[in-house]
């Protein structure tokens, strides 16, 4: 695709991988704790994009850290259109892209939904139960309003198939570590380094690798094939334990050293 | 070319259905399609599916009259009796058939969501029956309602896992059972226990629970010399009794009646949404977010409902209506007493709906036919406690 063509996300995160840089993408839950000031500090300790949660009442792709971090939330009073008007307030200086279930989209309509993220200034969507084969009508809807719709790629995906989703994605392409929902592991999965390996032999565009990520090692480990990392639960468990923006700050960080010295 | 057929090739009924779960899923979900396919095209399969509810499962069921009940309503009530198949409810059609497919894809490890714990109880029978290991998701209220059941579980060799998420009850024993699937899905086969899920579960499943309408229809003819029934009545949690009772009515004259419970009528109350894999109405809130459902009967209480049922009402085809805890227990007491038979609260729902609306709605003299799901044994408990007795 033409430089023209792409969109604001993928153009950033583009730019940033052919100047020799991983990329790293945290994943905060929009709507718990101090979700605002968190991203602010994530995003000077060096997140190049950042992935906000719009919680959802039945979260299956998610393990017990992000379902209680989504629960808390919820009972807190967030609701999808409160968590984007202060997205659109905060003017992040890094691309956004919203991570929710289904139902949210559909609930709203496709038409309203995508206008509404383009006019809180959110770039990307990833919809992780919305699939390839149903998501045509959205990625046409969301593309016309200028967002990006990311398609998960899985361990699981046949070959032909990849190469498809990967051509309907846009943004990056989300690569699933591992056959599982989100949570930390002890370990790197080696279907991690192997989704990578897979995407990177059929698409130009940015590869990141999320779920199960979990510390340093385990994402310059992974992001010596992929372009980068998303990291949600390591993250998100650290402000269930009472964290704050500053250990946020820190562990993002960590991070974004443990990339950048490979 | 029946109402009731397949579905298109991307698992819709209507504009119903469809395949909303995690690309993880998605190689496992072709699979399951091209199987069962293939299987139930398949004379062995079907005959060996056919043998073991036959001399495992107690099939065929009868289908008895209602004598007394039907005088004290002035319409003429008859019974399917599932109660009577092994496992004490119709979900043994549904398990055998699934736990068969298991084998055939050469996988060895069974998972099942269960709210009443009747489906959990069929599903560790399937297992021990085909030698296959089991594990079945219940939440944490529905392992308190329905203990007996969870012993049951435990003495066919399933382990139970008690489901501490969101509002621990049959949404989120689902929502666990599809993240442990997402993670096992290689040696797993999620056995869903209703007509609901990603394609092509809602169409397999109601294919496995049709024997209990083709049954029917043959019985009912029988007895009304020829005739069916004016109505057909089922309870609908996820609808996979009635879907089956309908699918042998559905090309006849007779008029289908779903009953939802008041607290979770997914039909009655709810707007066309996604969740557990497919497309259907569902409760919600004003944005999106799945409501609780709230009924005394554990196998009911399910904000959503298959997506056959949603396309069955939108062309108008069933009739979808509810009834409400007070109706239900009224019921369940009123059949045990004239006829002898303890109903299970959910297919109390549908007695409820016929008791109601006998000589209104269902005009004197018509005839009923209404799907006994299951027997009421394990309710004794919880039945006992909302009429304040002691057990
Ligand atoms: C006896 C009985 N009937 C009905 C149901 C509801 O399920 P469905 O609507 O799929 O038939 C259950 C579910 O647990 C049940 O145990």
């Amino acid at each position: 695709m033409s430089r023209e063509s792409l969109g604001r996300l993928e153009l950033a995160l583009t730019d940033k991988k052919v100047s020799g840089r991983k990329l790293l993408v945290p994943y905060v839950c929009g709507g718990f704790g101090d979700w605002v000031e968190t991203i602010y500090a994530i995003i000077e300790a060096g997140a190049d994009a950042v992935e906000v949660g719009i919680p959802f009442s039945d979260p299956i792709m998610d393990g017990p850290t992000i379902q209680e971090a989504a629960q808390k939330a919820l009972e807190a009073g967030a609701t999808p259109s409160q968590i984007l008007s202060e997205v659109r307030r905060a003017n992040f200086s890094v691309p956004i892209a919203v991570m929710t279930y289904y139902n949210i989209i559909h609930h709203a309509g496709h038409e309203r939904f995508a206008k509404e993220l383009e006019q809180c200034g959110v770039a990307g969507a990833i919809i992780p139960d919305l699939q390839l084969d149903e998501a045509t009508d959205w990625i046409r809807v969301s593309g016309e309003n200028g967002i990006e719709n990311v398609l998960l790629a899985a361990p699981s995906t046949p070959p032909e198939r990849l190469k498809r989703l990967a051509d309907n994605s846009r943004g990056f392409v989300y690569g699933v570590g591992r056959m599982g929902v989100t949570g930390e592991r002890a370990s790197l999965a080696d279907s991690a380094s192997e989704i990578a390996r897979r995407l990177k032999e059929c698409t130009e565009k940015p590869v990141l690798v999320g779920v199960g990520v979990s510390d340093a090692g385990q994402a310059a480990l992974v992001s010596r094939v992929s372009d980068g990392v998303i990291v949600g639960s390591a993250l998100v468990r650290r402000l269930l334990q009472g964290g704050g923006p500053q250990a946020a700050h820190d562990f993002v960080g960590e991070l974004r050293r443990g990339l950048d010295d490979g | 070319m029946s109402i009731m057929g397949p579905p298109s090739a991307s698992g819709r009924f209507g504009e119903y259905g469809g395949r909303f779960v995690p690309e993880s899923l998605i190689p496992a979900c072709f699979e399951l399609e091209a199987v069962f396919n293939e299987a139930w095209g398949d004379p062995e399969f079907v005959g060996e599916y056919r043998r073991i509810l036959t001399e495992y499962g107690g099939r065929p069921t009868p289908v008895t009259e209602l004598r007394r009940f039907s005088q004290k309503l002035g319409i003429r009530v008859f019974l399917k009796r599932e109660d009577l198949a092994h496992t004490g409810s119709h979900k043994i059609n549904n398990v055998i058939g699934q736990a068969l497919l298991t084998r055939r894809m050469g996988k060895t490890r069974l998972i099942a969501e269960t709210g009443a714990g009747q489906h959990g109880v069929a599903t560790a029978t399937a297992a021990a029956l085909l030698g296959l290991e089991c594990v079945v998701y219940m939440g944490e209220v529905d392992v308190a309602r329905q203990a007996l059941n969870v012993f049951r579980m435990k003495l066919l060799g399933a382990s139970v896992i008690s489901v501490v998420s969101g509002s621990r009850t049959l949404k989120d024993a689902i929502n666990e059972a599809m993240r442990e699937w997402v993670a096992s899905v290689d040696s797993t086969h999620y056995c869903i226990g209703s007509v609901m899920g990603p394609h092509p579960y809602p169409y397999m499943v109601r294919e496995f629970q049709r024997i209990v309408g083709d049954e029917a229809l043959v019985q009912s003819k029988e007895i009304l010399g020829g005739k069916v029934p004016d109505y057909v009545v089922a309870c609908v949690g996820g609808g996979s009794n009635a879907a089956g009772t309908f699918a042998g009515f559905v090309d006849t004259t007779a008029k289908l009646v779903g009953v939802e419970p008041e607290g979770g009528a997914a039909i009655n109350r709810g707007i066309p949404g996604v969740v557990h894999g497919m497309r259907s109405n569902l409760l919600q809130d004003d944005v999106g977010q799945v409501l609780e459902a709230h009924s005394i009967s554990a196998g009911l209480d399910y904000p959503g409902v298959g997506p056959e049922h949603s396309y069955l009402a939108s062309i108008g085809r069933a009739t979808y209506v509810t009834a409400n805890d007070d109706e239900v227990l009224n019921a369940l007491q009123v059949l045990s007493k004239l006829e002898g038979i303890i109903p299970a609260l959910e297919p109390a729902h549908a007695i409820a709906y016929v008791i109601r609306e006998a000589g209104k709605e269902i005009p004197l003299g018509s005839t009923a036919l209404v799907t006994m799901s299951g027997r009421g044994d394990k309710d004794a408990e919880s039945v006992a406690q909302l009429l304040g007795d002691d057990v």
